[in-house]
């Protein structure tokens, strides 16, 4: 089975401080994982060639495709966290009369128990959370879905719908041993309509695959995120995925027109509308655009596309200090206006990290390093217009001292490889060590003062970097650590959820909250919505079996 | 000593190119275009050159339509000191392109005519070789290594050749077209485009340099490479020979 190949893995011990040793149990902590040489991989079941990266295995986006030498990496159960969690005793254990009906319905192919392939499935892509399920069902049609879940509403069998595997906060995969339901079989694009651009796919179609796709009929996905050679676009409605052109588009809740979607207890929901506007009752897929699994299964989008404007423009700039860079961002959203399609930022932390870990990346500001560094994109659709305009801009903000140097992309190369560098941050961090990773909405002005709190606060024990979209006042603030140490978890949280709050920002801007900060949500939200949320929980899944133990409070999902 | 780059404007490496329906050429409306990644290449290594105190100048030229400009306006912002531009429409095929070379370089001349390999457009990689036959010059192509001895004026270059390295030692002035390994071209930056905004680009007419357009080719038809084919399974080693007897036709 070509698939088998590509979830390729091998278990072998090895000695290394980080691994337990010989006799360690491959369901706890360590297990040294056979990758590519860059560490990360993304599994691609479907091949797609835009520049000979896929393969159709585990795609190893620095290095092409195929497996180098064996790295060991820390892989512990994060934080104090799972070990709290007691698997929810009304959930019954699968058995083998379970396993036959599932062949029935789906077909034997369909239904995985392969060790191997489940270990993957079982782990998210940080390598920080790990379940034990002991089957994976791939359906190809809604129907099949509908069958499944309606199947196990009425056994209690607890579910984990998955897509590409590659949220951020254990959302994806199980906490036990919940059936993995994976939509990957379920790629395909429905219609496309070339002249008001509305898109209508299966949930399992990876994002770059519809950019590509899109590309050839002349428009955009209106979201791009670093994960796009993996995540499927069913994952990203179900979590609201930002990404790098929210500044442009917008986000999902005003892209998507309709969904399909499975309730816990199999009923199919028909809202997959292609139209623009449309007032008739209470906006339904709302509620499951950024549900993370939790309300039903996605299983069709209909998302509104932009077309593809041809002038693209990248700089890559320098700026000695945070205000400089939010000055920066205020200016180009004045003076470049309706072009502007992205406004990311990084750190010198961040930029050394990208060099020291990742290949092919080279500096574009050599030789010296800046405190700050900003990456501003501009979409339009007449070249020259455009590019005289950026460059005004860019030259009057060096003259006013905002830019201390910068380069502008020539060519499309030139610019894939600067948003290689942001997009690769956090690549970059994954091969460094372990780490710490938090997405949250602050003000703007205040952004930064965080990153310079915690770098104060942890000192030399750890690396502290900040990035993210500056353009939403969405900070990624990481701290990398040689491993994981909860003395050190002890010194970031509540301390980063406690500060985001006092300044009333979001614990969790666009990762949404999973496994990882299902018990954090009161610092963002009022205890009177979060009664909402897990009334209507209740009400729409009342066995909770749809990805359990995540989004909402453990003290108000068990009761 | 002066340097003469020659760039050339070509669809953008990255786009996915398509052929136009009535298969004359290359769809090229409204497509993302840039320079040569090997004439970038090719105008790197003359800057270089420059910044180490073996040259003075490095005079970027382009030849094609009125757009080229945008092209020499790239190089002029990666450092070039000034941009020639020869206004011609219609094709214009690498013999074409060498003569009003070697009209500019009678005009200018330099001490070496550095050039990519070949374009991507077209892959004739003959604009180089042609132009240095003209001028009578040496030539050092698919270059992956050039030193320059000023004293001697001698110019020792690495080629890459099918069989590996050759290196060859060429008295100045000589013809170099450029190979992938020679260099990573430097990104234009903030302020070399503003001093780019008051370097001069010279226009000129082929009909000035007394050069004439003319080509003995004619471009027939452009199509697409057939699609590849799924490849197949055979179950023994009699049907393989099979297939490759009769239908691959390779036995």
């Amino acid at each position: 089975m070509e698939r088998l190949k590509a979830a390729r893995r091998l278990i072998h011990y090895s000695s290394s401080k980080f691994l337990l040793g010989p006799r360690s149990n491959p369901t706890s902590a360590e297990h040294p994982l056979r990758l590519s040489s860059s560490g990360v991989c993304y599994w691609c079941p479907y091949i797609a060639d835009k520049k000979g990266r896929f393969g159709g295995t585990l795609w190893d986006p620095t290095a092409g495709t195929g497996l180098g030498k064996t790295i060991r990496i820390q892989n512990r159960l994060f934080g104090s966290l799972a070990a709290t969690i007691q698997r929810n005793p009304s959930f019954s254990t699968l058995n083998s009369d379970d396993i036959s009906y599932f062949k029935g319905v789906l077909g034997e192919k369909n239904v995985i128990q392969d060790e191997d392939w489940l270990l993957s499935a079982n782990t998210d892509w940080m390598r920080k959370y790990n379940g034990s399920s002991k089957l994976l069902l791939q359906p190809r049609r809604t129907e099949e879905v509908s069958r499944v879940l309606k199947y196990c509403n009425s056994r209690s069998l607890a579910v984990v719908p998955q897509g590409g595997n590659t949220g951020l906060v254990g959302g994806s995969v199980p906490v036990f041993d919940e059936v993995i339901i994976n939509m990957a079989s379920m790629k395909n694009v429905v219609s496309f309509d070339k002249v008001s651009g509305i898109l209508v796919c299966e949930a399992g179609c990876i994002l770059e695959n519809l950019i590509s796709f899109l590309d050839n009929q002349g428009f955009v996905m209106p979201l791009d995120l670093g994960a796009k050679g993996s995540c499927q676009i069913g994952g990203n409605v179900s979590t609201n995925a930002g990404g790098l052109r929210l500044v442009r588009y917008g986000s999902l809740h005003g892209n998507v027109l309709g969904i399909e979607v499975v309730l816990a207890n199999g009923d199919v929901l028909d809202m997959l509308g292609t139209l623009r506007k449309d007032n008739t009752g209470y906006d339904l897929k709302h509620l499951f655009i950024g549900s993370e699994g939790s309300l039903g299964i996605i299983t069709k989008v209909s998302i509104l596309t932009p077309p593809k404007l041809s002038s693209v423009n990248l700089a890559f700039l320098a700026c000695k200090d945070y205000s400089s860079c939010q000055k920066l961002l205020l200016e180009a959203k004045r003076r470049l206006g309706e072009v502007l399609s992205a406004f990311e930022f990084l750190d010198n932390q961040s930029l050394d990290l990208v060099l020291n870990h990742l290949e092919g990346v080279r500096n574009p500001l050599p030789p010296s390093m800046h405190n700050f560094y900003a990456l501003i994109e501009t979409t339009g659709s007449d070249e020259s217009y455009d590019k005289e305009k950026l460059e005004a801009f860019l030259l009057r903000s060096m003259e006013g001292g905002l830019i201390s140097d910068g380069v502008l992309a020539q060519d499309i190369n030139q610019a894939s490889s600067f948003w290689r560098i942001r997009e690769g941050v956090a690549e970059a961090l994954m091969k460094a060590g372990a780490v710490y990773k938090y997405d949250l909405s602050l003000p703007v002005e205040k952004m930064y003062n965080l990153v310079e709190e915690m770098r104060i606060r942890l000192g030399d024990s750890s690396k502290v970097i900040g990035y993210g979209h500056l353009g939403d006042g969405n900070l990624h603030l990481n701290i990398s650590t040689p491993q994981y140490d909860d003395m050190i978890l002890a010194q970031i949280e509540p301390f980063v959820y406690e500060w985001t709050s006092k300044h009333r920002g979001s614990i969790s801007a666009e990762h949404g909250l999973g496994l990882m900060k299902a018990n954090k949500i009161f610092y963002s939200k009022s205890r009177e919505s979060v009664q909402l949320m897990a009334s209507i929980k209740k009400l729409m899944d009342p066995n909770g079996i749809l990805n359990p133990y995540k989004v909402l409070p453990h003290s108000l999902s068990y009761s | 000593m002066k340097i003469m780059v020659a760039v050339k404007r070509v669809v953008d490496y990255a786009v996915k190119i398509r052929v136009k329906p009535d298969k004359t050429g290359l769809e090229t409306h409204n497509v993302k275009m840039s320079m040569n990644p090997f004439c970038e290449i090719a105008l790197e290594e003359a800057l270089r050159i420059k910044e180490s105190g073996l040259a003075l100048e490095v005079v970027a030229v382009s030849m094609g339509p009125a757009q080229c400009v945008d092209t020499l306006r790239t190089g002029l912002a990666m450092g070039a000191d000034r941009g020639i531009h020869v206004e011609a429409t219609g094709a214009l095929y690498p013999l074409s392109v060498a003569k009003l070379l070697k009209a500019l370089v009678e005009v200018e001349n330099p001490g070496l005519l550095i050039l990519g390999k070949q374009a991507i457009d077209d892959d004739c990689n003959q604009t180089g070789q042609m132009v240095a036959g003209l001028l009578g010059w040496p030539q050092g192509t698919f270059a992956s290594k050039v030193v320059l001895d000023k004293e001697n004026q001698v110019a020792t270059v690495d080629r890459e050749v099918d069989g590996g390295l050759e290196t060859l030692s060429l008295d100045l002035p000589a013809v170099i077209t450029t190979d992938l390994r020679l260099n990573q071209p430097r990104y234009a930056t903030l302020p070399n485009i503003m001093k780019a905004k008051s370097k001069v680009i010279k226009k000129l007419t082929p009909q000035e340099l007394k050069v004439e357009i003319r080509s003995d080719l004619e471009v027939v038809q452009v199509t697409e490479p057939p699609k590849r084919k799924a490849g197949v399974i055979v179950s023994s080693v009699d049907e393989l020979i099979d297939k490759l007897k009769n239908e691959a036709h390779v036995i």
